[in-house]
């Protein structure tokens, strides 16, 4: 009984996870680069209802999937150009990107019809008889596999190619990337494109792996807790993930546990990682572990 | 006033300020309207560039409603119908656009201060939350309890917004990130409140179920507004804004606090040098833009819906940030700007006879920021591609004496290499002053063209 419920809750979790997975390697990469990108809410819903699109009209919700990810990458390249080439307040254009893309995806939904499409699920054999974890880890949509290739990856590129390295020194020191050479605006903007690729799919994912349908709002706020995760994870990649893995099984505790009938007060679960990021705020920014240009525009010149 | 440090020579609202003279002539004053960026371009280059950004941005809802299979004439003049056509629909148009400028106003203070607060849907909720507890708790005369309601609103936004404050200032706390993420606790937290009767759930009524909202505030205890329905009708509340925005323009402008704060803003570094403590203004703007957010709440509260409920504030928060953009933290011009924003958001309402979406406000409102918000930058960009394009091939003699560059005439005799002339052709050549002195060499060659 007991391995059953909790089978049922890890599955859920992963579930709700693997979305807000994908957007926290993508929002990993913007925020080391020095950008606090807020419009991967924008991102993920755009690539949310872009996916259902594409896959209502091709049939395929594989190439819904791609076509999310393509549209994230738009809202990426519109990011990078206003606010690393234009020198926009970045948060003035993430906030914009964020009303435009919720109401002009609502819009059109509307307008549309749309019929629902969910990518194949995938189910392992003989790992899936395994008690407890054997479920949740080896039946499930294979977007899900898709994101355990993405979070190596997205370690190897920061961590390990000289373009990463310049990365990191782009959100670190821009001045001093700048005077060795390094295109400052230009890595920024790279970095976002990489985040709206990876926001793009998360809403896909979303969209068309996890639901099967788009509605209006239907990422509801899943970019801003992976801004969370982030900060949760002090802006390293380990933490992140296990920021989304936190954040995943709160969710899926909050459905799961009234079926149970243990009762935890819904609202304190929802606001959960909100408060475990201020909280992690609060206790780690002093550590200065976060990177030091976050947020901050770059132009030439003296400081 | 005894600050004098280098200031930034092209901000004439500060030039004003620092003089202590009136406002000054009409060109400062339609200089500091037009165009309070730092972009110094010329306020005109801004305003024509801005007219066709407008343009476009409506252009693109037309374009959008044509997709939609609607005609975009018929839209228009039904959205005009339903926001200025009959005083009712105006009165709707000033119901709306009054919190909006509240917020905006508020928006505008902690800007200037180099504060960027985006939780302002929160600090209306948890402003409401207080007012609504204070407006159903408390007896007494309906005028007194009216301004306790609206006081108490302002209090709760503004301890709301202390806590991002005392976050940033005694922890190095990112204010955006902060206010961003406490939005969604406010939300849960207001959704508790409504949802246990020993706090602000409404009374169970035997045969009716429970929904999650409070009491409706006793009808002496609200808004009292003028004129009758269906004749046009303002609120009080849309006075009280106008008058806060007002006031609030004056002490920006001309009051000693008003100048240490834009100082602030513009240069922190200046400021603390100059005695101006960050942590106390930054904190008491983000504070007051809390305390905005809050009496928007409060106003919502009190003129509009009368019971606290988890929805009440509507995107009202986002949309008065909006606002405070296209004014470009002008609490005058959020003044015409909310107006515009809130006849949006009453004509929405009867798009949906015509067949269009209504969210295509939503858009119609982004799309508006970005016309007002972009143009600066545009010209920004444009100035510095032309001034760091690269000297012909071939041809380092770039400043020969008699050519004309960016309209002056270059003058003989300075050594034709024109980068270390230090003197009248550097500066005709580079406008060196305008982005820092950093035009070195190598710099120019590498990332010359484009930022």
């Amino acid at each position: 009984m007991i391995l059953d419920d909790g089978a049922t809750i890890l599955s859920s979790a992963i579930r709700l996870a693997a979305p807000l997975g994908f957007a926290a390697c993508g929002e990993y990469l913007a925020e080391r680069a020095g950008t606090m990108n807020i419009s991967i809410e924008g991102m993920m819903i755009t690539g949310a209802f872009t996916a259902v699109a594409a896959a209502s009209a091709t049939g395929s919700a594989t190439l819904g999937l791609l076509a999310g990810a393509i549209a994230g990458l738009v809202i990426g390249a519109v990011h990078g150009n206003a606010s690393h080439r234009l020198a926009v307040n970045t948060f003035v254009v993430g906030l914009t990107l964020n009303v435009l893309a919720l109401g002009a995806t609502s819009f059109f939904n509307e307008s549309m019809d749309l019929t629902g499409h969910q990518v194949a699920q995938v189910s392992i054999p003989v790992l899936r008889d395994i008690p407890l974890v054997g479920e949740p880890l080896f039946v499930q949509r294979w977007p899900v596999y898709l994101l355990l290739g993405l979070i190596p990856l997205t370690w190897y590129l920061v961590e390990r190619t000289r373009w990463g390295l310049e990365l990191r020194a782009v959100g670190e020191n821009p001045q001093g990337a700048d005077v060795t050479g390094i295109r400052v605006n230009i890595r920024r903007r790279q970095a976002l494109l990489w985040c709206g690729l990876f926001s793009g799919l998360g809403g896909a994912h979303l969209a068309v792996g996890a639901v099967g349908s788009f509605n209006d709002n239907m990422t509801a706020g899943r970019g801003y807790l992976v801004i969370a995760a982030v900060i949760f994870g002090a802006w390293r990649l380990r933490g992140t993930i296990l920021g989304v893995a936190l954040f995943g099984l709160a969710d899926a505790m909050r459905l799961a546990l009234p079926a149970v009938g243990v009762k935890l007060n819904s609202q304190l679960l929802i606001a959960a990682p909100y408060l475990l990021a201020l909280a992690a705020m609060v206790l780690v920014v002093r550590r200065t572990r976060q990177p030091a240009a976050l947020g901050k525009p770059f132009t030439r010149g003296i400081v | 006033m005894s600050v004098q440090i280098p200031f930034r020579p092209k901000d004439p609202a500060a030039g004003a300020a620092r003089s202590g003279g009136p406002l000054g002539s009409v060109d400062r004053a339609a200089r500091a309207l037009l165009a309070p960026t730092r972009s110094g371009s010329s306020p005109l280059a801004v305003a024509v560039v801005t007219v066709l950004t407008v343009a476009a941005a409506l252009g693109i809802t037309a374009g959008l409603v044509a997709i939609v299979g609607g005609a975009p004439g018929e839209v228009f003049s039904s959205m005009l119908d339903g926001s200025v056509g009959t005083p009712g629909a105006f009165s709707q148009t000033l119901l709306e656009a009054t919190p909006l400028l509240l917020v905006a106003v508020g928006s505008c203070v902690s800007s200037r201060a180099g504060v960027f607060n985006i939780g302002q849907e929160g600090q209306m909720l948890i402003g409401a939350s207080v007012g609504a507890y204070v407006g159903l708790r408390t007896q007494g005369p309906p005028a007194v309890v009216l301004t306790l309601t609206l006081v108490c609103s302002a209090l709760g936004g503004a301890l709301w917004a202390a806590i991002p404050a005392v976050m940033r200032y005694r922890r190095g706390v990112d204010v955006v990130v902060s206010t961003l993420l406490m939005i969604f606790i406010a939300e849960q937290l207001v959704s508790f409140v409504v949802s246990k009767p020993w706090l602000l759930q409404e009374t169970r009524v035997s045969g009716q179920i429970v929904a999650p909202q409070s009491n409706a505030l006793a009808p002496s205890f609200r808004l009292p507004t003028l004129g009758d329905y269906p004749g046009l009708t303002i609120s009080l509340g849309a006075f009280l804004a106008v008058g806060l925005a007002i006031v609030v323009a004056v002490l920006l402008a001309r009051s000693r606090w008003g100048f240490r704060l834009r100082m602030l803003g513009h240069n922190p570094l200046a400021a603390r040098h100059a005695g101006v403590r960050e942590a106390t203004f930054g904190g008491l703007a983000l504070a007051l833009s809390g305390a905005f957010s809050g009496l928007a709440g409060g106003v919502v509260l009190t003129g509009e819906v009368y019971r606290l409920q988890p929805g009440m504030s509507d995107n009202y928060g986002w949309d008065g940030l909006l606002v405070a953009l296209v004014a470009r933290d002008n609490p005058i011009a959020a003044v015409p700007t909310a107006l515009v924003f809130g006849a949006l958001r009453s004509g929405g309402g009867v798009l949906a006879s015509t067949g269009v979406p209504a969210y295509l406000i939503d858009i119609t409102q982004a799309l508006l920021v970005f016309a007002f918000v972009l143009p600066p930058a545009l010209l920004a960009l444009w100035r510095s591609t032309a001034d760091r394009r690269p000297p012909p091939p071939g041809r380092h003699l770039h400043l020969r004496p008699g050519r004309r560059v960016r309209g002056r005439r270059v003058t003989g005799g300075h050594g034709g290499r024109g980068t270390h002339g230090a003197n009248g052709a550097y500066r005709a050549y580079g406008e060196c002053g305008a982005r820092g002195a950093g035009r070195g060499e190598r710099g120019d060659r590498r990332e010359g063209q484009r930022r």
